[in-house]
């Protein structure tokens, strides 16, 4: 799940100015997320016009990222998108990109941040479980992965900062080091910490590519 | 035999080491190294020059460096995987060896989100036990990181690294000294030592897995110079243990800066009795003129 967070509202009025507005939301990891759902576009929708900022229309795209799809609902509010001068997009940062290569006449505004690829702990709760860095190493270390979820990527970890199973740069975030130490432990497989990992392989990370 | 450098000689021929940190200024004047290496100069055998310290941008640790060999001093150049990729940490590694850096230490690096540019994006391509194991493949066998070889002059130092025997569960901080020393660790600087309890528990598994025989280790010393300055390190610095008793102490004294003297001097006493140890490691933070004092008075005067 792509998790996103919506912007500050007045820091979405700054970026906004003026109307009218189209809203685009999606089906997928934004409605999840409650960043760019129904409810949310609606409330959005709600909001903007008591700043008096007018909306034209708005749409749920099923999901954002699917190029096609998109191509063939937004042509079903042509008229609307037309009369409007920006185009708020409620949905990750490839949706945006995604609506912008189809709305290339009038700016697309990005209303939320995106944050991480991560678990749904419970509702709105989120943490961050991958970075997507194009070669999948979990399996050296317990199912976890170091990469995304140590702030320093330690491969041979912890650093020095550990302190009761907490990480140096946020106390209130569990040291992933600490998890896999233990998850060796219980399994009798402490042997396999004093393994030295190789510094991990970047070539492999899809940066500036293009796959399949 | 020939050896990389006064530090090595020392801990090789099975004298007590002392080594003392220098911590370079914020800006470029480079009479603040100076006068800082002229009053410390004879009493340690050789002065880490610390890598833009708790992420806090300071005057390079290789211009330190190359200021302190300028005095003759032997400079043990720092180096954390925080700022750089391991293009130029390798490359810096080269530089300063063929300038006449005989002694490096590898760290990870405390987080950028502690410093003074906490909006900075962390690098963290190596971490330190990969970037140990890089240098000593450098050094010994001509080989970049990436396989591909040096063609002109390996990189000749002798190899630091850090440790922590403070932080629970300590096993795993003995499994990781373990680490280090087969990355290639020949020496190993402790964290500033407090807490002579864990110190000895951690020492105690050190010796019995032979790890002590395997590498030089240098537990840390940090005259506590303020109340202040104490509960920063007791509540701040990361992986920094002051037991309350010290803590207490400091809080009671009428001159707290006399009372953090007098407990780093029991402190050396103790590290000192403890077997294994082969020298010290003094981290006197911005209280660098005190190093002469408790070099001698701790019998630890003059240097081999």
């Amino acid at each position: 799940m792509i998790i996103t967070k919506q912007k500050d509202f007045n820091d979405l009025l700054s970026l906004i100015k003026d109307g009218p507005v189209f809203i685009v939301g999606c089906s997928e990891c934004a409605t999840l997320c409650h960043t760019g759902g129904k409810e949310e576009v609606l409330l959005m929708r709600k909001d903007l016009e008591k700043k008096n900022i007018k909306t034209t229309g708005c749409i749920i795209l099923e999901p954002a990222c699917h190029l096609l799809n998109d191509k063939r609902l937004l042509k079903e509010h042509k008229k609307e998108i037309d009369e409007a001068k920006k185009i708020l997009v409620l949905a990750c940062g490839n949706g945006v990109q995604t609506v912008s290569e189809i709305i290339n006449d009038t700016d697309v505004i990005s209303g939320t941040d995106t944050l991480f690829l991560g678990e749904i702990k419970r509702a709105n709760d989120f943490e961050k479980r991958c970075v997507m860095c194009g070669d999948c190493i979990q399996d050296l270390f317990e199912g976890v992965c170091p990469v995304s979820r140590c702030p320093k990527s330690m491969l041979n970890g912890p650093c020095g900062g550990s302190i009761d199973g907490k990480c140096e740069a946020d106390k209130e975030i569990d040291c992933i080091w600490d998890i896999i130490y233990n998850r060796l432990k219980e399994k009798g497989q402490l042997y396999r910490f004093k393994e030295i990992r190789a510094p991990k392989d970047w070539s492999k990370s899809t940066e500036m590519r293009r796959v399949l | 035999m020939g050896y990389r450098s006064n530090l090595e000689q020392i801990l090789s021929e099975g004298k007590f080491a002392v080594t003392a940190e220098i911590g370079p200024p914020k800006g470029a004047d480079p009479n603040k190294i100076k006068n800082k290496g002229e009053i410390v100069e004879g009493y340690a055998d050789a002065f880490n020059v610390t890598d833009n310290q708790t992420a806090v941008v300071r005057l390079s640790s290789m211009g330190g460096c190359f200021i302190l060999l300028k005095m003759g001093l032997e400079p043990i150049m720092q180096i954390t995987c925080r700022d750089r990729n391991r293009l130029a940490i390798q490359s810096d590694v080269l530089g300063a060896a063929a300038v006449g850096v005989k002694n490096m230490l590898f760290l990870t690096g405390d987080h950028q989100s502690f410093g003074n540019h906490p909006n900075a994006k962390g690098v963290y391509d190596l971490d330190s036990i990969q970037l140990i194991q890089i240098v000593k493949n450098m050094r010994d066998n001509g080989i970049f990181q990436s396989g591909d070889k040096i063609l002109s002059g390996n990189p000749d130092v002798f190899i630091g690294a850090a440790a922590n025997p403070f932080a629970d569960p300590f096993e795993l901080r003995v499994d990781r000294l373990e680490k280090k020393i087969e990355a290639g660790a020949d020496f190993i600087q402790t964290q500033s030592v407090f807490n002579l309890d864990k110190l000895n528990t951690w020492m105690d598994e050190v010796r019995s897995r032979g790890l002590d025989k395997k590498t030089h280790i240098l537990p840390g010393i940090t005259p506590l110079k303020s109340l202040k300055m104490t509960e920063r390190m007791k509540f701040h610095v990361p992986g920094v243990d002051i037991p309350d008793h010290f803590y207490d102490r400091m809080k009671k004294a009428t001159d707290p800066k006399d009372e953090g003297y007098k407990i780093a001097l029991e402190l050396i006493k103790e590290v000192k009795k403890i077997k294994g140890i082969r020298g010290l490691h003094i981290t006197a933070l911005f209280w660098e003129d005190i190093l002469p004092e408790l070099i001698k008075e701790s019998s630890l005067y003059p240097r081999p």
